[in-house]
């Protein structure tokens, strides 16, 4: 039990517990807006649409929240010092590394993938995507007021992605993740000296095909086998588009930006089908080539 | 006394720093936004839903609030700190055991700077959930996702600044990865084909170096000090400048919705 403590207690860590705190509160409070708007047929926020002057209105509320933020950070700054560990010193690496937290979901997700997928490849993605939001989400409806009946494929798809692949992936990082980056219940002691026998292995030798030959070289059907899959998966693409192309959504969508939603909606559920894989079934690499493995 | 005021509100002086009288009329508090340079970031009249906190939750401004926050103490840490690996570790003891309110400045420089990334992130899910990146504001939430990425670049650099363990092993845990960049990583796809040696690839670029060592601490420094804020700066001129050119915050009017 003295480990929860230690670790809700560690300086640095104090800004993750108050950000799941403020995610929870925020998410129920946007939620519980959005589903009184739904449900009442008009909405809060056009009651309060009469033209008020910025002074003193507005900035009377700006004032007294910079009062607030300030008193609560010159408090929290008395109250706690910013850690300052031994000098740094290159030959002596602590156990565990973390990166810092609001990078932790990117470390987690090393586990799980290569590094070039998860410290690049979907960073870069993660960036673009966000950037994409305005232009594929083309429903016009719910601009400017909370909602979540008109807008139910997006809220949830942000919602899956900011609540669970990031803030909860943080939570996880901190207070789960021990020595070597094995998982430790937050009340259990960190073992530095655990270990796991690695017993994961490729999707392909689950069904009897072995990776690499007996002299390691690839084995060619191990290869195709990965292929398979991974094209597969994102044909399915394709797939749905065969299958709804006459309906009211996709003509509006068109077939370019449905093809942009579709791949980063995939390659975000990758992720979580990947660490299902792994943790259920040990599955190490779907696809094996000489250059990069996913 | 009043004489005296009233004398002083008819020099020459006094008027040409204050343009208007301060009766509560409605001319004085529109004149109160425009006459002042940093108020007249505002528009003069806005929907009232703009001024609730539980529609905007304030997250954008207190951003920006943080933001000045860093500014000023970052720059009153840096007259205490030198970004040479001697020296860097050395100061930041100075500055917590022997500089008066010295480790009050610190840590408000660190638990701000934690704050803002909190406080970032959620004002994209405000702005997300309230629909606000839909027409016309659809590039002022590009500009944001550059804020946001340029807010975790800075708190990224300034990690590595106080030169201890913890510093150097997160920094080094996140530079890592990029090794594994395809085509200009070592260690990534096609890097090696394309010959990308430990010496010569994006990481050595970053880092200035094979590990984290001095050069990395002066690139940190010099990103995190000058190079990263006035970026910062730019962008968010231009955030705030596109949400009074797209018609001030969103709302279910703007729209012709009722
Ligand atoms: C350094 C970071 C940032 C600062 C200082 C900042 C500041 C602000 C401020 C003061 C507002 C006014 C409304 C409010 O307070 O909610 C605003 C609105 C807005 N921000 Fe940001 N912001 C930042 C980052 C972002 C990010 C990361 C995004 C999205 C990815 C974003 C997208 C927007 C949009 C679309 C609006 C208009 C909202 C509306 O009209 O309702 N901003 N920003």
């Amino acid at each position: 039990m003295h480990n929860v403590w230690e670790l809700i207690h560690k300086p640095d860590n104090i800004p993750i517990v108050g950000l799941l705190v403020l995610v929870i509160v925020y998410t129920w409070w946007s939620f519980y807006k959005a589903l009184k708007n739904d449900r009442q047929g008009y909405l809060d926020e056009a009651k309060l649409s009469e033209k008020i002057q910025v002074w003193p209105n507005l900035v009377r509320v700006e004032f007294l929240g910079a009062l607030f933020v300030m008193v609560i950070l010159v408090f929290w700054s008395f109250l706690i010092d910013a850690p300052l560990e031994e000098a740094a010193n290159p030959t002596l690496t602590p156990n565990p590394s973390k990166a810092p937290w609001y990078f932790l979901g990117l470390q987690e997700m090393l586990v799980y993938f290569d590094p070039w997928i998860a410290g690049v490849v979907m960073p870069s993605l993660i960036i673009v995507g966000l950037m994409a939001i305005p232009y594929i989400d083309i429903n016009e409806k719910g601009n400017g007021y909370y909602t979540f009946k008109e807008r139910k494929f997006s809220v949830l798809t942000f919602c899956f992605g900011f609540l669970i692949l990031w803030v909860s992936l943080i939570v996880l990082g901190t207070f789960w993740r021990g020595p070597g980056w094995y998982f430790f219940f937050p009340w259990q002691e960190w073992d530095t000296h655990r270990v796991v026998a690695l017993t994961n292995v490729d999707l392909s030798e689950f069904f009897g095909i072995h990776t690499r030959k007996a002299d390691n070289s690839l084995n060619p059907a191990a290869l195709i086998f990965g292929v398979v899959i991974v094209v597969g998966y994102y044909s399915l693409i394709g797939l749905y588009w065969f299958q709804k192309k006459n309906s009211e959504i996709m003509k509006k969508l068109g077939f370019f930006r449905y093809n942009i939603i579709a791949f980063l909606f995939l390659t975000m559920t990758a992720l979580p089908i990947k660490m299902i894989l792994r943790i259920a079934f040990n599955i190490k690499y779907i696809l094996v080539t000489p250059w990069f493995n996913i | 006394m009043l004489k005296i005021r009233e004398k002083l509100q008819q020099t020459e002086v006094w008027k040409s720093i204050f343009r208007h009288n301060y009766q509560d009329t409605n001319r004085n508090r529109a004149l109160q936004i425009v006459d002042n340079v940093f108020l007249h970031l505002h528009p003069v009249r806005i929907p009232r839903h703009a001024t609730n906190i539980g529609f905007t939750w304030g997250m954008g401004g207190i951003t920006f609030l943080l933001f000045l926050v860093l500014t000023i103490t970052g720059v009153i840490l840096m007259f205490y700190y030198r970004p040479a690996a001697e020296y860097a570790y050395e100061d930041m003891k100075y500055l917590m055991n022997d500089v008066a309110f010295g480790p009050l400045i610190r840590n408000m420089h660190r638990w701000a700077a934690h704050a803002m990334v909190i406080t970032v992130m959620l004002h994209m899910f405000r702005v997300f959930l309230t629909g606000s990146y839909k027409p016309p504001r659809q590039f002022n939430w590009v500009v944001g996702v550059v804020l946001l990425v340029l807010t975790l670049l800075l708190s990224f650099t300034g990690y590595l600044l106080p030169w201890d363990q913890l510093a150097i092993w997160a920094v080094t845990v996140g530079t890592n990865m990029a090794r594994a960049t395809p085509l200009l990583g070592h260690q990534g796809p096609f890097g090696p084909e394309l010959g990308m040696r430990i010496d010569n690839d994006v990481r050595f670029v970053l880092l200035g170096g094979t590990q984290v060592g001095p050069p990395t601490l002066l690139r940190f420094y010099v990103g995190h000090c000058i190079f990263l804020p006035l970026i910062a700066t730019v962008f968010m001129a231009v955030h705030f400048w596109r949400i009074r050119k797209d018609g001030g915050i969103s709302g279910p009017t703007s729209n012709g919705k009722e």
